[in-house]
């Protein structure tokens, strides 16, 4: 197989292929979708559904699974936000950015939950604990601010709140 | 007096409700319920849209249900106490839910059962006039279907406004196959929800239009792409096209007729291009969502290169109730080309924010300060962007424009989807477009330079403007970027982020330390005076 070095050398420089028991989830993955390249899109949904990510390792096995090149793999994996080739951390908090939350102190909030969590948006903590993601509204404006911790969301968020939220997810595992 | 038995309380399982704390509403209900031997069974509703209520609980006594909110959690044994399953009196009485005024005051077409029924229920759907118009479609010719469609007037709530009987019209007329129907669930419109509360709150009801355009336009498969923000939603779609089949509803002979359609979810992956019909055929091809060119128009080579329509949840929505009633019944609403009603959705800093259907032709002022009552804040409003990050920022002196495509497009703005963002006197409007410049870049699928490359550009022209060295120069070139991305742009992403960016200069150049908004002198002419 051949590797592809420069999306790869950045964190694995090491690591030949994928782990034998990751490289079957794909092998499942694909097979569940019929080696279906139309379905592109969700076997990168389910891949990362099971894995946490998509690793750059797997790019090969779906683009060989497929019949489609690397390069196309690569390319639908880098053009969609919610496609991550690297491991989150063990919450995902995405903040929303957009205009009905900017309109109720979104701007200060998420200047306080990077404050808190001690990241950027778009990085993960220190220990690992919370990832913190853009997101371009959520659905929830009628009662703005809002984010969604991994798939609960919540409102009319206050900075009490969210450092509850913060407090919680780095208690738990 | 026995307690009373089997009653049912209602607590919504909406994303926003349950955001608010519904579910904890809902768990400690049950618990209290059980607890005080109670026969009680809680039926989580989708959302009547009054979210500065919500989590609001109802109960139904003899038929009529009383709401109560907002109510926490710790209000739960409280509101027991108080005689909740009797509809007894509480600080948190809303008294009949039918006749909350904002509420009361609404013409419910599309949402009549949102909030009222369970999602899940099919039976719920049925006694509520679920597939009323799905049976009567099936009874007529496809091109008699379309036919009412054009007379109900309805014109695509996604966007574009386009009318929905001469695009199902050409689809009907295009020979090849298979023909597709797809459902746009993508909703990257700031300020908007309407769509979510339809498939949290009355999923069955896009099934059954589906299958209505379907029947319509000669199709055999459906596609619901729904973006990835809304879990809640996917989760009730799923569940209700795995039921949908084992009722005869979908698959093949729909109803007993000889219709075979079938409907898919897929799911989006954080790409608000993707909501540009043509980038979401891609992306349900699974590759990038990369724009297409018109032609071919998607109603003629559309996914998969065969003939597909492409519509709004919210203008699927309005069909069934179409097909039930009459296209007639649904034009004698709304005013001039603007037929019928829209969900408006508002939000921002809004004191009572929500969803409000209303025929079109109301003032967007009766809107924002009759149904919304101002600012949450409480500060004066300043700004109101209408129709989503696309969309312009209006002023106060233009809040009495009436409600409709073409008025809202006369005073230089755009309806979209119908989203409503109000911002008190706190905003910065210089930063709001700055963001509008960002969020092009960030969101442009790369097809054109001016969206990909001068969106960066216009973020650092607003920077310059802002800090006011070469400020005319400056403003000039913001100008000139602006027509280009006008004119030289595939798709509505970089052809209308000029609406937010000159709006916001022209109502508002004083944040851009341009002056003072003066309304008889044209912007230039300001931008003139002030260097
Ligand atoms: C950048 C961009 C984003 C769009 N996003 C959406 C969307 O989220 N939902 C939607 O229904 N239409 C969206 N549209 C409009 C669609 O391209 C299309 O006009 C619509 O889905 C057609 O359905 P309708 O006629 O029922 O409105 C978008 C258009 C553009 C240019
Ligand atoms: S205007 Fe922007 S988003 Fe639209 S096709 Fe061009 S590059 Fe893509
Ligand atoms: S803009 Fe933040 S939830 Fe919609």
């Amino acid at each position: 197989m051949i590797r592809d070095r420069t999306l790869s050398k950045r964190r694995q420089p090491e690591r030949p292929s994928l782990p034998a028991d990751q490289a079957s989830i794909v092998s499942a993955v694909l097979a569940a979708n019929q080696l279906d390249p139309t379905r592109l899109l969700v076997v990168l949904q389910q891949v990362q559904h099971e894995l946490g990510f998509v690793p750059n390792d797997a790019v090969g096995q779906i683009a060989v699974g497929l019949g489609l090149s690397r390069a196309e793999v690569h390319g639908v994996i880098s053009f969609y936000h919610d496609i991550r080739t690297e491991p989150a951390g063990r919450h995902v908090l995405k903040v929303c950015q957009a205009e009905s939350c900017q309109a109720t102190g979104g701007r200060a909030l998420t200047q306080h939950i990077q404050d808190v969590v001690g990241c950027e948006l778009g990085d993960t903590s220190a220990d690992g604990a919370i990832t913190l993601e853009a997101v371009y509204c959520l659905g929830l404006c009628a009662a703005s601010p809002a984010v969604m911790i991994d798939e609960r969301p919540i409102a009319r968020v206050t900075v009490a709140r969210i450092d509850r939220v913060v407090e919680s997810a780095r208690s738990a595992s | 007096m026995s307690a009373p038995s089997n009653m049912r309380v209602f607590v919504p399982c909406d994303a926003l409700s349950i955001a608010l704390g519904a579910d904890e509403v809902a768990d400690r209900l049950v618990a209290e319920a059980a607890s005080r031997s109670l026969d009680v069974t809680v039926v989580r509703n989708g959302s009547h849209g009054l979210f500065w209520l919500e989590p609001m609980v109802e109960v139904e006594v003899d038929g009529v249900r009383h709401a109560y909110g907002p109510i926490d959690a710790d209000d739960v044994p409280e509101l027991l106490d108080a005689g909740l399953l009797e509809a007894g009196p509480h600080r948190t009485s809303l008294g009949p839910t039918h006749s909350i005024p904002e509420l009361e005051r609404q013409t419910r077409l599309t949402f009549a059962r949102v909030g009222v029924i369970d999602p899940r229920s099919l039976d719920d759907y049925l006694a509520h006039g679920g597939f009323d118009g799905l049976r009567r479609a099936l009874t007529m010719a496809p091109g008699d279907v379309v036919g009412e469609i054009e007379t109900s007037g309805l014109r695509g709530r996604g966007g574009a406004a386009f009318p929905t009987g001469i695009k199902w019209r050409t689809v009907l007329g295009a020979p090849a196959t298979p023909k597709y129907v797809v459902a746009n669930a993508d909703e990257g419109d700031s300020g908007t929800f309407a769509d979510r509360m339809v498939m949290e709150g009355d999923p069955f009801c896009l099934i059954e239009a589906m299958a209505i355009a379907a029947h319509a336009v000669g199709a055999s498969h459906g596609v619901i792409y729904c973006r990835s923000e809304y879990p809640h939603a996917i989760a009730t779609l799923e569940y209700c096209i795995d039921v949908a089949p084992q009722h005869g509803w979908l698959g093949s002979g729909i109803a007993g007729s000889g219709l075979d359609f079938d409907i898919e979810v897929r799911v989006g992956a954080g790409a608000y291009i993707c909501g540009e019909e043509t980038s979401m055929l891609e992306s349900i091809e699974g590759k990038r969502g990369m724009v297409r060119p018109k032609p071919p128009l998607p109603a003629l080579e559309g996914l998969y290169g065969k003939p597909t329509v492409v519509n709004n949840i919210i203008t699927l929505a309005s069909v069934p109730w179409i097909l039930a009633n009459g296209g007639a019944a649904y034009s004698a609403h709304g005013v001039g080309r603007s037929s019928g009603t829209l969900p408006v959705q508002l939000a921002g800093n809004i004191r009572r924010g929500g969803l409000v259907e209303v025929p079109f032709g109301i003032t967007v002022r009766e809107l924002i300060e009759g149904y919304g009552g101002g600012t949450a804040s409480g500060r004066p409003a300043r700004a109101v962007q209408i129709g989503g990050p696309l969309g312009a920022y209006f002023h106060d002196g233009q809040l009495d424009t009436v409600l409709d495509y073409e008025a809202i497009a006369a005073a230089g703005g755009l309806l979209g989807h119908g989203g409503v963002v109000v911002f008190d006197d706190t905003i910065d409007m210089a930063a709001q477009a700055r963001f509008a410049m960002e969020f092009c870049a960030a969101e442009s699928c790369g097809k054109c330079t001016p969206c990909r490359i001068g969106s960066t550009r216009g973020v650092e022209l607003i920077d310059k403007i802002v800090i006011g060295e070469r400020r005319s120069a400056d403003v000039a070139q913001l100008e000139e970027l602006c027509d280009v991305l006008e004119h030289g742009s595939l798709c509505a992403l970089g052809g209308l982020t000029p609406y937010p960016v000159r709006s916001a200069m022209q109502h508002f150049p004083e944040d851009f330390g341009l002056g003072d908004r003066n309304s008889d002198q044209n912007f230039e002419q300001k931008v003139g005076e002030s260097n």
